[in-house]
């Protein structure tokens, strides 16, 4: 088995786990959401690769052409970069609330204002 | 950026251009890449455009808010009426053939209609976040 | 050839995202996930996804990173505080990633006309699509045709998250006002 053939889903799965790291591991949160942006772009990659034939063209219909790559992941990644977007979107405006209220969007010194908080409140 | 002169000159060339770029992506989507997402979020970035070289004021000037959320709505409630108009002109929810005397031209009609109801919503929800954003910078200060 | 061009372009990914996830400036982020997205919009065209190559440069590398670059403003934050020594999440992904890497060890290879993708219902978008709908783009025919319920879902999101910023970031001007006075 060449190795090569599978290089595109190894690229893919370093792309998710490096994301998943950077959610993980990192305490700022503009980055976490930087990181859960890659973790979701590498998913797309992971639909479209399989549908491409080497020697086909774009899924257009013409006379020219007999063999076309597969149009339907395309189809579904359409779908999931817009929603993608629309959820960077919403968490950055949460982000921004968040700083507006505890001054800071480092996660850690967030969890200590918080745990700070909670002894007054009871 | 008001007073970078080289900026000001190459916006004003620039925007139209961007602009016609929108419309024919929107248009063309049936015979080459584009459509309905592509288009919409084209448009916003011509817009955004205008509104980092020129300031916010006068972007809202030349798109309002009320008409900026009235297209957030208006998109989906387009693709709903073509859905519904499927089902009182005899056919299923969302059915194309039956919108006009020929299948194919109705789902020439359907597939035209949904997109354009797609790129207005998709465009006025990507203006609006970046009006939002921008927006409360400046009222903070 | 083409191979060999998906091949350097995932591996330019690659660089990328190492750097990204090495890098504290926040600025710096924001440019190399610009940076990234590029490429996949690039990778994505030499995949022959055309559609998907225009909508991620356009929505990843484009509006994505200006709305990136307003949050940042609005957060007035320049640097990540240094991370502590990641070893857990390091193992646990490294974990995951081999695991994920035995699970992809019988899938087709790239670009095999037999592979079971190619098998059931594309063959009969890509036959009967331009005939049914008139439409030459098989892509735009079954998004807006075949499968328009699932874009009228997508469009509603769409709406749902703009009605959700603007809930979140409207500023309620006569209560400012009576607090003033």
């Amino acid at each position: 088995m060449n190795p090569l053939d599978h290089y595109d889903y190894w690229v893919m799965i370093f792309l998710a786990m490096a994301g998943l790291f950077i959610v993980i591991a990192r305490g700022n949160l503009i980055k976490k959401l930087v990181g859960l942006g890659i973790f979701q772009t590498s998913v797309y990659l992971l639909y479209v690769a399989p549908g491409k034939i080497v020697g086909g063209t774009a899924p257009i219909v013409s006379e020219a052409f007999k063999v076309y790559s597969n149009p339907l992941p395309h189809v579904l990644i359409l779908t999931a970069i817009v929603v993608g977007v629309a959820t960077l979107a919403l968490g950055l405006a949460l982000v921004v609330r968040i700083r507006e209220s505890y001054g800071t969007i480092e996660e850690d010194e967030i969890l200590q204002a918080d745990t700070a908080q909670e002894p007054e409140k009871q | 950026m008001k007073g970078d002169l080289i900026l000001r000159v190459m916006a004003k060339l620039l925007i139209p251009f961007i602009l016609l770029f929108a419309l024919y992506v929107q248009f063309h989507g049936d015979f080459g890449p584009g459509g309905g997402f592509q288009a919409g979020v084209i448009l916003a970035a011509a817009m955004v455009f205008y509104a980092v070289i020129f300031g916010l004021d006068n972007a809202r000037r030349a798109l309002p808010d009320w008409l900026v959320e009235t297209m957030v709505a208006a998109g989906v409630l387009l693709y709903l009426m073509v859905g519904f108009a499927g089902l009182f002109l005899g056919g299923n929810f969302l059915d194309y053939f039956v919108l006009d005397s020929d299948p194919v031209s109705g789902q020439h009609r359907g597939i035209f209609w949904v997109e354009a109801g797609v790129a207005i919503t998709v465009s006025g929800v990507m203006l609006k976040i970046f009006y939002m954003f921008a927006g409360r910078g400046t009222e903070e200060e | 050839m083409e191979t060999l061009i998906v091949n350097a372009l995932l591996t330019f990914m690659v660089v990328a995202v190492v750097v990204l996830a090495r890098t504290r400036n926040l600025f710096a982020v924001i440019v190399l996930s610009g940076i990234y997205s590029f490429l996949m919009a690039t990778a994505m065209v030499a995949l022959d996804a055309v559609d998907v190559g225009m909508t991620e440069a356009a929505v990843g590398a484009g509006i994505s990173t200006v709305l990136l670059l307003g949050a940042l403003h609005l957060c007035k934050s320049e640097e990540a505080k240094p991370a502590h020594r990641p070893w857990l999440p390091l193992a646990v992904t490294a974990a995951t990633g081999l695991v994920l890497v035995y699970g992809t060890w019988d899938l087709p290879a790239f670009s095999d006309p037999e592979a079971p993708i190619h098998k059931h219902v594309a063959p009969r978008y890509l036959q009967d699509g331009p005939r049914e709908t008139g439409v030459p783009n098989v892509v735009t025919a079954v998004l807006a045709s075949y499968r328009g319920y699932d874009t009228l879902g997508e469009t509603t999101v769409v709406f749902t998250a703009g009605a959700g910023i603007i809930a979140l970031l409207r500023r309620r001007r006569r209560k400012e006002e009576k607090e003033g006075q």
